[in-house]
């Protein structure tokens, strides 16, 4: 099944060529050690370039940690000389303000690779375990292993973050990259596409411009790990096709992230914190706090404060504000503005087609079966939902599908707790909207309908490595295994209980 | 509602209603466990028996023994593995909580094989009872002594709304399958693998897949071939060849091969006596289907040594096959069962290639007294999991994680990691709703200098040094607590001295 293949076309750096690798002509490798993918006419547009990735992978290339290195400064390198570049893309995909940009893509990202640089020697380390009495004299770890070609789909809300998060990890774990980014941050994924291969070794990584037709044909290939974000609709079609060839994946979905308002807090701090969270981005956040639910009382004490907040922000009119984002695209607009159909508007309201401006909105007396309330908004607006008291709240948000996150503000500790503790939910913040995904040692990712698998820190590292256990046993020694050999008899059964049995600890046999 | 709606509604319920997360609940479930296996134990290995002709010994030693000793690791461990675990924290979240909570998913599916009928569900069960969940327990139809036993025994000792038992065949699994999880935990072939993956997809169920392939066993000429051959004849021919993890083939240099052989049969000899088919201690083929299957793959080959079979009891002789060639049907699909291939290879790196154009396996053995060889094999190669010098013994150690890899699966569990895999990791972040002053530099309108903050606050340096660290906590801390004392009047102040600080390039900025 092999055939002979030419040596590969090395692209020299600072090309500024598309890499786009749609056709099955693709590019060669050398002669490949592992099953190889064969392009048909018929079929599949994508198995040449997954399987040059393969090959490549296959020659042991990305393992040592000199090459991983190497790898992860020159992505160090893209977001410092290309700084300017993203700002201004994602500027033009969806106004984002330039200190979000840099925030998010620039610093937030930086981190990650500061993090994986600083510490990636020891986490390849193979992870000593302890041993059991049989075992006592052998050595027991686990080893950290790359999973082979790895397929990473990215959203268009937080583009570059999206997906150079997930790969700073699957460099540092040591696999080949295909990355998709979101065609519909149009400007970002040219930028992707065409300068990201000039900085890492095209023979490993490659980035697809696809469509949703395309995606599903590139989904058609095996691939080792599939890491996934976007909604949870699309999340079941990656997972339905990652179970056709036994691919293990990491789901970062989404969900309505629900944000409950004690009576007792201040009033003041819990605005600021929603208002920052809620319109980052212009809502486009998938933890960003998606709905409140507080008391009748609080929310007549939390509309000046919201108003406050957002007039501190963004001024009297955030439509001049260049801190404040625009919506990604006109099918998106007009799904978030049909959602200002729901309860009253009492702060905001106003958009503009054109510009795919929605203002800073705040929506009161939402009923949950408002529109609003029917779908994840992700969009600048907030609805606020009347409750009684803490406990129905609380069912409230237990009714409805696992979010991403849940927030929850008071100045008694034990409702935070409580709310924390009689809930569900990828993470949680309490008394602050967004910080606990900015910790690195804290995992990042959803449970039910928002996701499975996480990442961040070590914990990409961790996602995109094959934890293997390994045991390497004496050769000599072989009179402590003649008890568990036929035939077998009572006394070989006692000492084969006494050696591999773990006994509870205090637990007196006399008894 | 069909019956499998019904049952797994009835969890479900059970679970929200929240006693199967108190610690002390998951304690007394699981010690309840251990008084079953205990005072049942005869009735277990007497099913088990029936269903694979397996002496009690063997019975015990495979299933029980495994069985107790997870249910105490886990009575022992529990209280420490389900505790809040705090993280370290940055210099933006110094005074605040942060820690991850393990936490129940909800309802757990566990399905079981019939190979090792007994443990392979009730091992699952224990990490998921101990991570706190509901868990459907479906053992398989093909053991249905062991099947029947479960389904009788579990209700009496066990909670029987949060931990049912489900039988039957086919239809029923698929009907289950059509049912809402929060995790799948399946053991068994990659086929039906995929299709459980599948069913899971629709419902975005995390699954644990423990599947199977043909787990290679590498033999170098420098080795103790005796005790080599000893110990992979244990592994191959334990439970008649139907283990997952037993070495499938084995890789050698041909002019070992006849040594190979000699030093099996021997073994083979000393484990079985004269008459294997008389032996006690030696099983049977579970069923007239693999019997036929595995008959099937004896066509054409080489038969060294073994060979008899009787299709009445199902019974196939330890067999081995020399001079395999890698392209016959033996060495295509997983053999699970007494029937070991020997296929030539030059030399170690002959090894590594042939191991690496197949699908990557659940477990690899490799037998050498050479150290760096073993440590190569292992580095060039990928498997769900491996034993140096010996066979299927790291399946016996809870700390090391069990699972495969590639086809041969996904997730692990046994110890510590059942735990870990049947649990939401949730983070958790718990702030002061005081303390404003510090979260300015994040609000709009922005600045440089706010920027120049946030930098200051969140980035990682590359290569700082440990004092830089020390100092980058120092300061932190007296900003923090600068801010809090002189609040609204000094705060601008202090930022400044700080960004003065900065300016004087204690700190690099990126």
């Amino acid at each position: 099944m092999q055939q002979p293949l030419q040596l590969p076309v090395q692209q020299p750096p600072g090309c500024g060529k598309s890499s786009l690798l749609s056709s099955s002509a693709g590019a060669a490798g050398a002669i490949p050690k592992g099953p190889v993918v064969c392009s048909t006419v018929s079929g599949n547009p994508y198995a040449g370039l997954v399987s040059h990735l393969r090959a490549a992978w296959l020659s042991g290339k990305t393992r040592p940690l000199e090459y991983r290195v190497a790898q992860l400064e020159a992505l160090g390198r893209f977001l410092e000389e290309k700084k300017q570049d993203i700002l201004e893309a994602t500027a033009l995909d969806m106004g984002k303000p330039s200190f979000e940009a840099y925030f998010t893509e620039i610093l937030l990202c930086k981190n990650e690779l500061n993090d994986t640089l600083n510490n990636l020697s020891h986490w390849m380390k193979d992870e000593h375990v302890d041993k059991n009495l049989v075992t006592q004299l052998d050595s027991a770890f686990v080893r950290k292993e790359p999973y082979g070609v790895v397929l990473i789909i990215a959203p268009w809300n937080y583009p570059i973050h999206l997906f150079l998060v997930p790969l700073i990890g699957a460099i540092a774990a040591g696999n080949c990259v295909v990355i998709k980014p979101s065609e519909i941050s149009k400007n970002t994924e040219r930028l992707v596409a065409e300068l990201l291969t000039c900085y890492l070794d095209s023979d490993c990584f490659a980035v697809v411009t696809a469509g949703v037709e395309e995606t599903t044909r590139l989904l058609e290939n095996k691939f080792d790990y599939i890491f996934f974000t976007g909604s949870p609709s699309v999340g079941r079609i990656i997972m339905t096709a990652a179970a056709k060839h036994l691919t293990p994946v990491t789901l970062e979905l989404g969900g309505k992230n629900p944000c409950y308002v004690s009576d007792t807090c201040d009033v003041q701090n819990v605005a600021r914190r929603v208002v920052w969270g809620r319109f980052f981005n212009a809502g486009q956040t998938c933890i960003a706090p998606d709905y409140v639910l507080c008391s009748v009382e609080m929310q007549e004490k939390l509309m000046p404060a919201l108003r406050e907040a957002i007039t501190e922000y963004f001024g009297s009119n955030p439509r001049e504000s260049p801190d404040f984002a625009r919506i990604v695209g006109d099918k998106q607009f007009q799904r978030v503005r049909a959602l200002l159909r729901s309860g009253r508007v009492a702060i905001g309201g106003q958009t503009d087609e054109k510009e795919r401006y929605i203002a800073p909105t705040v929506l009161a007396d939402v009923q949950p079966s408002d529109p609003a309330m029917q779908e994840e908004i992700f969009g600048p607006i907030l609805p606020i939902v009347v409750v009684a008291n803490m406990d129905e709240a609380i069912d409230f948000i237990n009714a409805r599908p696992r979010p991403l996150a849940i927030y929850a503000f008071s100045c008694d500790s034990k409702v935070v707790n409580q709310v924390l503790e009689r809930t569900s939910s990828g993470g949680f913040c309490g008394n602050d909207t967004l910080m606990h995904v900015m910790l690195t040692s804290l995992p990042f990712g959803g449970t039910g309908n928002s996701g499975l698998g996480k990442y961040h820190g070590k914990f990409t590292f961790d996602t995109f490595s094959h934890h293997r256990g390994c045991l390497h046993r004496n050769m000599g020694l072989e009179a402590i295994n003649s008890p568990r050999y036929p035939p077998y008899t009572q006394q070989k059964l006692g000492l084969m209980t006494a050696t591999f049995e773990i006994k509870r600890k205090g637990m007196c046999t006399l008894l | 509602m069909g019956r499998m709606a019904e049952v797994v509604g009835r969890a479900r319920a059970a679970f929200s209603s929240g006693r199967s997360r108190p610690l002390e609940f998951r304690l007394q479930q699981l010690r309840n466990l251990q008084r079953m296996v205990q005072e049942k134990e005869r009735e277990i290995l007497a099913a088990i028996g029936a269903d694979l002709h397996k002496c009690g010994h063997n019975a015990y030693s495979h299933e029980i023994m495994g069985v107790l000793g997870e249910l105490a690791l886990t009575l022992e461990k529990l209280p420490s593995w389900a505790a809040p675990r705090p993280v370290k924290k940055n210099l933006l979240t110094l005074r605040d909580e942060a820690y991850v909570n393990p936490e129940p998913l909800g309802v757990v599916l566990v399905i079981g094989a019939w190979n090792y009928p007994f443990v392979l569900v009730i091992q699952p069960l224990i990490g998921a009872i101990a991570a706190g969940n509901a868990v459907v327990v479906k053992p398989s139809e093909i053991s249905a002594h062991t099947s029947q036993l479960i389904a009788d025994i579990l209700p009496q000792y066990l909670d029987p709304e949060l931990y049912p038992v489900v039988t039957g065949g086919v239809p029923e699994t698929t009907e289950l399958l059509t049912q809402r999880f929060d995790h799948i935990l399946y053991t068994g072939n990659s086929a039906v693998g995929k299709i459980v993956m599948a069913a899971a997809a629709k419902h975005l169920t995390p699954v644990t897949l423990e599947l199977g392939g043909k787990s290679p066993c590498y033999i170098d000429t420098d080795c103790d071939l005796a005790v080599a051959c000893r110990r992979i004849t244990w592994g191959k021919y334990m439970n008649c060849g139907q283990t997952c993890i037993a070495p499938d083939y084995i890789l050698c240099h041909p002019s070992i091969q006849s040594q190979v052989v000699e030093n099996i049969k021997a073994t083979l000899q000393e484990f079985y006596g004269e008459d294997v088919k008389k032996c006690p201690d030696y099983e049977r083929i579970i069923n007239k289907h693999h019997f036929k299957r595995i008959m099937g793959l004896l066509e054409g080959q080489k038969i060294a040594h073994g060979g008899e079979t009787d299709e009445a009891s199902c019974f196939i002789a330890p067999t081995i096959l020399t001079d395999v060639s890698a392209e016959s049907k033996v060495m295509e699909e997983e053999i699970f069962g007494p029937v070991l291939p020997i296929v030539s290879v030059k030399n170690v790196d002959e090894a590594i290639e042939f191991i690496n154009r197949r699908e990557k396996p659940l477990a690899l053995y490799v037998f050498s007294n050479d150290k760096k060889l073993i440590k190569r094999v292992i580095s060039e190669t990928s498997s769900g999991g491996v034993t140096g010098n010996d066979v299927i013994m790291h399946f016996f150690l809870a700390t090391l994680p069990f699972g495969g890899v590639g086809n041969s699966g996904m997730g692990a569990y046994h110890g510590k990691h059942s735990f870990d895999t049947f649990s939401h990791h949730r983070s958790c972040l718990i702030k002061d709703l005081k303390m404003e002053g510090t979260n300015r530099v994040r609000y709009p309108p922005s600045s440089q200098k706010k920027l120049d903050w946030a930098k200051f606050f969140i980035l990682k340096r590359f290569n700082k040094g440990r004092v830089g660290l020390i100092m980058l906590a120092l300061l932190g801390v007296v900003a923090a607590l600068v801010i809090k004392n002189h609040q609204s009047v000094l705060k601008r102040k202090a930022l400044l001295v700080v960004l003065a600080v900065q300016r004087l390039g204690w700190l690099s900025v990126c």
